[in-house]
């Protein structure tokens, strides 16, 4: 086959979302964020919703994430994202309202909105990225940051004594009322990129039929705050973040085949 | 009715699209008289209870990048919580309303009325350079017109509005005109007036996104001058204020919201016995009518500042004058209100009767 051939539309196999714009990315090589801003991109486009979706950012690495997926964006506050996305799906009920929060973001200073906005029931899809580091500021210690795990500020490791245990907020949003779907998935292979893509799309779909709040967290990598080669990193997620954040749904009132 | 109740008559009136908040004294007749109204049965309009201050505020935010009229409303203390959101706001250029029924600080204070946040109000209050369009009412009146007035500057410049009230006028009932019933603009009402809002990219145009933020420091102060020239349109255009018996007054009262109802009894007692007092009251704070204030220091001999406070507004009263008259604040604080009295002693003191006039 000749490269012309190769090239021929009908020989097609895989193109980037077209809502993904050619802006270059600023997240670090073998970055999580880079493979769920893809599959966000994809299931909008699939969904036929680009007219009528407006996405909330959050503060973190994630900040600029409406550089790079052409849909309306809300920045938000520091951990309000759910509070800004309540309003915005309450005014405009027939559009995919979903926020995107990195584990300080949504488990930390935005404990509060995170659990009210769950609890209330929102038809929200909050997209949580966990990698239990601060990437943004350049590698401190997360809500999620695991026991023993070293970052700028433990840098002798996480300890309880000095620095409390590890928040498991998904866990927390499977035992509220207002949550119709809860889960945790994972990028690091392809079989649960297809995995993670079919949750964050039941999600928004839960947000469109009005099922109440979903919560899909992310298990990512942070190789550069964590250190790490992507590899490397992928690895040590594997061998120790399933442990503590074991994956696969924690709730799921939405009986599958209902919401396709 | 109480001037709480006629703020949530009057947004259900003048197409007000989503209101947030959170319980605190002496305001949460505001959100009880909604909740009791059920407006989204009626006019569509979205009422809810938020988790905290700082959730309301950033209810605001969100419905208020989308082109909605959103609004907030709140006591002292749960301003002081929200003054991040309506930095945002003001950063990312949000339309959108915050009532402040003030009461005593600082701290938690006490539930009893004060105009101690004038400096919060009229400074910004929140980090960065900015400002917002602050409206105070002196009568339960005044506390429904503002609404919807509040709203259409909002939108027109797309900078978060503030009415300052205080307990005495949330709490006091008087007689009303509501506002005409006005409609809820529909959605394609929004997408011609707001083409900026973010409430869906329609195919065509370029995603728009509401943010305050940008790393580049040349772009970032390019933003930061538009915000001031826009502020300095508003300086220039929206001062508003109300004067009585000032075209004769040797001294001059000057007093917003609430003090202006005692300032106004004030200047009649002072009348009765022959001393010549006229009364200013700002109804914009922020733009302060500082024109106003410098044509009258021209023709009087000394201006008293009388607030419910330590003494806020007297600073904005003394960069008017430029120190050419003698200007003195009185005021009470902790909760208490000024008898007229007090105020006429204190003008007697700190002005008529003083040899030293200093501003």
């Amino acid at each position: 086959m000749t490269e012309e051939e190769i090239m021929r539309p009908e020989n097609l196999v895989y193109k980037k979302p077209a809502l993904l714009n050619d802006t270059p990315m600023h997240y670090c090589p073998g970055c999580s964020h880079g493979v769920v801003h893809k599959l966000v991109a994809e299931i909008i486009e699939e969904m036929g919703m680009e007219e009528k979706t407006v996405a909330v950012s959050p503060v973190g690495c994630a900040v600029f994430a409406y550089n790079y997926i052409d849909v309306d964006w809300v920045e938000a506050a520091h951990g309000r994202a759910p509070a800004v996305a309540t309003a915005l799906k309450r005014l405009w009920p027939d559009h995919l309202v979903f926020t995107y929060q990195g584990d300080g973001d949504l488990a930390c200073i935005g404990t509060a909105e995170s659990i009210h906005a769950l609890n209330r029931g929102e038809h929200i899809a909050v997209i949580f990225i966990n990698n239990a580091i601060y990437g943004m500021t350049g590698g401190q210690m997360a809500p999620t940051t695991l026991m023993g795990m070293k970052t700028a500020t433990c840098p002798y490791g996480r300890v309880a004594d000095l620095h409390g245990y590890p928040l498991k907020l998904t866990e927390i949003a499977a035992t509220l009322e207002g949550t119709c779907y809860v889960t945790r998935q994972s990028v690091h292979s392809v079989a649960a990129i297809r995995k993670a893509k079919k949750a964050i799309r039941k999600a928004f779909e839960n947000s469109l039929q009005g099922k109440g709040a979903s919560l899909v967290e992310i298990v990512s990598t942070c190789n550069a705050g964590w250190k790490l080669s992507p590899e490397k990193a992928n690895q040590w997620m594997e061998e120790n973040m399933f442990n503590f954040y074991p994956l696969g749904d924690l709730k799921d009132i939405t009986p599958m085949g209902e919401t396709h | 009715m109480k001037g709480n109740e006629a703020i949530a008559h009057a947004a259900i009136r003048c197409g007000c699209d989503g209101y947030f908040g959170y319980p605190i004294t002496p305001q949460s007749e505001v959100l009880e008289t909604l909740a009791l109204e059920k407006p989204w049965e009626t006019t569509g309009m979205v009422v809810l209870q938020a988790e905290s201050e700082v959730a309301s505020i950033n209810m605001v935010y969100g419905g208020g990048a989308s082109g909605k009229r959103c609004m907030t409303s709140s006591s002292s203390p749960g301003v002081a919580l929200m003054q991040e959101g309506i930095a945002y706001m003001a950063g990312a250029e949000i339309p959108g309303l915050i009532v402040n029924v003030q009461r005593g600080g600082p701290g938690l204070g006490t539930i009893q009325p004060s105009q101690s946040d004038y400096f919060q109000a009229t400074r910004g209050g929140g980090n960065g350079d900015y400002n917002v369009i602050v409206l105070a009412p002196d009568s339960v009146q005044e506390m429904a017109d503002f609404v919807d007035l509040a709203f259409d500057l909002a939108f027109r410049y797309r900078n978060p509005v503030m009415i300052l009230s205080d307990g005495i006028i949330g709490q006091m009932m008087e007689k009303l005109v509501l506002p005409p019933f006005k409609p809820r603009r529909t959605e394609a009402q929004i997408l011609e007036e707001c083409p900026w809002a973010a409430s869906g990219r329609k195919a065509g145009r370029k995603p728009n996104v509401l943010t305050s933020l940008e790393l580049d420091s040349a772009v970032m102060e390019q933003k930061n001058l538009h915000l001031q020239a826009k502020y300095a349109a508003i300086r220039e255009k929206e001062v508003r204020f109300e004067t009585m018996q000032c075209d004769d007054a040797e001294y001059l009262i000057v007093a917003f919201g609430s003090a202006a109802r005692i300032g106004l009894k004030v200047i009649e007692m002072c009348r009765e016995e022959g001393i010549r007092a006229g009364l200013l009251r700002p109804i914009t704070l922020w733009p302060f009518p500082s024109q106003e204030v410098a044509r009258l220091a021209r023709r009087v001999k000394g201006i008293l500042s009388f607030e419910i406070n330590a003494g806020q507004m007297v600073e904005d009263i003394r960069l008017a004058t430029g120190g050419k008259t003698p200007v003195a604040h009185y005021g009470r604080m902790g909760g208490v209100v000024p008898a007229p009295d007090e105020v006429i002693r204190a003008l007697k003191e700190e002005l008529i009767n003083s040899h030293c006039h200093e501003s």
